[in-house]
């Protein structure tokens, strides 16, 4: 079900920018075309290329958004998992509750209660 | 004599029937009428009608949205070992299968489990955040009957209210809320620290109006208490049942609300996702069942201030009552509610 809902009708998640917008629906509660827009004006392209693979992979990588791990473009020095969240959080300019809270457990004393 | 070709088409249930393009149109009429005589909302329009019929009528295999007018995908239940640990399967649908949002949850999903096994949860949903970029919520459903005898604490409404005790049933539900209220406002509490994007809760209302005002209630609180934690609230049904009957919201009684009332509630308590639920009829053909899904939806698109992601799975939103879904099925209802109502996910 879930494939065939992805091919007729989503964004694409990380192989584009369907985490970004879904991020700003979730946490923030904005509708699609102003979740669309906010991530497009961050990101410096239209909402158009949200859900364009092509376009997306590179601007992730600039980034360091984390992307579909492949042999033919990842590398070690790339951005990923939790490393990637800090980044959306930066350029989205929004908290991500993981990132928070990695942070607060990595400074000293922060961790061991 | 002429006679019109008959089309490849499938029933609430799943099977095929074959229709022709005046069978399929009258039944697109007919589901919008449904749901007009039940929940007093506005007929589809004679475009809207074509439109889907289009869509319907048609003979290919799959058919999806325009270029550039892809959706969010809110995909619950992604992480809850269907292949393999629930961490893998979470990194499978952002992985391999481009899941918009994930989510954490465990295989009965009944919050009255969950509870038990907070901390087990929420270290679980700590090393996922780890290992995943996509929002990842955690996700639960109320099912506030588990909190009745014999599963539960409290005395069983289901059973007083056949015996006529109506206000012992009452007092029966009105126990199980708060206690429900607690359990979703502790497992929130345990998913904020453990880093969690959101909490879910799915198929709220399913024991009824106790269950809706559970569910309103903890998400008021949640949000109060944790601005940037997301919470969406999903139906399990198009009509909230009258179980008790009297609770009511701001002064609305919440027995009777079809999806507009419901989502107005929803977002009032604060919520950050609304799922309004349209249930199939296996006995109508998907035509019927998706002109009436669109007719009880569409009133809630003018008035949402948050996103809109109606139930489009197994049995709802126009999608058959089958494990196994045809794509063919699933790719028409996810056209028809984003060219039709212009949803902001499913």
């Amino acid at each position: 079900m879930h494939n065939a809902h992805a091919q007729a009708a989503s964004i694409g998640g990380i192989r584009a920018a369907g985490d970004l917008v879904a991020r700003m629906q979730m946490t923030r509660g904005m509708r699609l075309t102003e979740a669309k827009q906010y991530v497009a004006d961050k990101l410096g392209v239209t909402p158009f290329d949200l859900s364009d693979p092509v376009a997306m992979t590179e601007v992730r990588n600039e980034h360091g958004f984390g992307r579909v791990h492949s042999y033919a473009i990842s590398q070690p020095w790339q951005a990923n998992q939790i490393e990637a969240k800090f980044n959306i959080a930066r350029v989205l300019d929004v908290p991500i509750n993981s990132v928070e809270r990695f942070k607060e457990r990595t400074t000293p004393g922060g961790g061991g209660r | 004599m002429n006679e019109e070709t008959r089309l490849p088409t499938r029933m609430g249930d799943g099977t095929f029937v074959c229709l022709t393009r005046s069978e399929i149109r009258a039944d697109l009429v007919a589901g919008s009428e449904a749901a007009t005589k039940r929940a007093k909302v506005p007929l589809l329009g004679d475009d809207e009608i074509d439109h889907l019929l289009e869509i319907y009528a048609s003979p290919v295999r799959f058919i999806g949205v325009d270029v550039g007018e892809e959706i969010v995908l809110s995909c619950d239940g992604t992480g809850m070992k269907t292949h393999a640990t629930r961490i893998q399967d979470l990194q499978s649908y952002e992985q391999w299968m481009g899941a918009d949002l994930l989510e954490l949850c465990v295989g009965d999903y009944s919050l009255k489990v969950v509870r038990t096994i907070l901390a087990y949860e929420a270290q679980y949903m700590h090393d996922a955040q780890l290992c995943t970029i996509a929002p990842l919520q955690y996700g639960v459903m109320p099912n506030l009957g588990l909190y009745s005898k014999p599963d539960g604490p409290c005395d069983n409404w289901n059973e007083l209210l056949p015996l006529g005790k109506i206000a012992e049933a009452r007092a029966a539900e009105e126990e199980a809320v708060e206690m429900a209220v607690a359990d979703m406002v502790k497992l929130a509490d345990s998913q904020r620290e453990a880093g969690a994007d959101a909490i879910d809760w799915d198929t709220t209302g399913a024991s009824g109006d106790p269950e809706f005002l559970a569910a309103l209630r903890a998400t008021k609180i949640i949000r109060e208490k944790y601005p940037d934690m997301g919470v969406e609230l999903g139906m399990a049904g198009e009509f909230v049942l009258g179980m008790h009957g009297e609770l009511e919201w701001g002064g609305k009684r919440l027995a009777g609300l079809w999806p507009k009332d419901q989502l107005l509630l929803a977002q009032e308590a604060g919520a950050t996702m609304f799922g309004p639920v349209v249930n199939v009829n296996t006995g109508k053909s998907l035509a019927w069942n998706m002109a009436r899904a669109i007719a009880l939806i569409k009133p809630c698109m003018d008035v949402a201030t948050i996103p809109v992601h109606p139930n489009a799975g197994m049995g709802v939103g126009g999608v058959p009552m089958f494990v196994h879904l045809p794509s063919d099925a699933v790719c028409r209802a996810a056209k028809s509610f984003v060219e039709l109502l212009h949803v902001d996910g499913l």
